[in-house]
């Protein structure tokens, strides 16, 4: 028992971490896309650690926590595509650094 | 040493005061909505942490999602149809 | 040991919404700022878990349901609002 509370802690503490460097990259990040990747990548995956942790921590909640997991693994890279997807229809800029644009490319194909 | 809620409390609410403060200075619409929408999710958090859940689920349900969504949803119907028809 | 790794986690996470909010309050287009609400909204739910294993009460883990589909919906209402130019 207090070895898979230790273990759920290890991976809480992870989950933490990956939260505050998705904190960190939305803060420094160069233009919206590179912010888009890491404000969503990296929270989704610190979330989940979070949770999982908080499932081996208590597994009485473990249903509950899995059944957030599922919601948050279905619509979190939904939203953060939809959004990517608006941001260069709006004609958001990018950064000067980018050496390749794939969407654009394929817009001018298609038309 | 303060106790846990009280500090969860005062810095919710201070980040609420500062999503009012950006919705009320900004010149563009959508950001006003998003920024209030983010002023209830912050009560929502607060009413949490005072230990009222069912009012915490309600508050978001309502003033986070719904109005939200009504408000972008009107907008788009506005832009889309001119919006200047009596 | 429990309460320290809770209050170490909750530092990070009180870290990490302190610098989204920095970014929702400087964000220079309406793109960043739903942005910021979407992982403010994400950080809310991890918050909330941790208060829910502070406190040892499982019914807040409802509300971050309540959360983790309120998120989805605002920022797609959002983003379809924001397609058609700002």
């Amino acid at each position: 028992m207090a070895v898979l509370e230790f273990i759920g802690s290890l991976v809480l503490l992870a989950g933490a971490l990956f939260l505050f460097l998705g904190g960190l990259g939305l803060y420094r990040m160069p233009d919206t896309y590179n912010r888009i990747q890491a404000g969503t990548k990296a929270t989704t995956l610190g979330t989940l650690l979070l949770l999982l942790g908080a499932a081996l921590m208590v597994p009485g909640w473990a249903v509950k926590l899995l059944l957030i997991m599922l919601f948050l693994m279905y619509t979190n890279p939904l939203s953060s595509q939809v959004l990517a997807r608006a941001a260069h229809r709006a004609g958001v800029p990018l950064t000067a650094k980018t050496k390749h644009d794939a969407l654009a490319q394929d817009a001018g194909d298609l038309t | 040493m303060i106790a846990l809620p009280l500090a969860a409390v005062i810095g919710f609410g201070l980040a609420a005061i500062a999503a009012a403060f950006v919705a009320l200075v900004t010149r563009t619409t959508p950001v006003a909505v998003i920024a209030a929408g983010l002023v209830s999710l912050f009560a929502s958090v607060i009413f949490l942490v005072l230990a009222a859940p069912d009012v915490a689920m309600t508050e978001a349900a309502i003033g986070s999602g719904l109005t939200t969504f009504l408000f972008f949803y009107v907008m788009g119907r506005i832009r889309r149809e001119g919006g200047n028809d009596q | 040991m429990t309460e320290i790794v809770l209050y170490i986690a909750g530092a990070l996470v009180a870290a990490a919404f302190v610098l989204a909010m920095i970014r929702f309050a400087a964000g220079p287009r309406a793109v960043d700022r739903v942005l910021a609400f979407d992982v403010l909204t994400i950080l809310s739910i991890a918050g909330i878990v941790i208060a829910a294993l502070v406190g040892g009460r499982s019914i807040y883990l409802d509300v971050a349901l309540v959360y983790a589909l309120l998120s989805f919906l605002g920022v797609i209402v959002a983003a379809r609002y924001l397609e058609g130019g700002e």
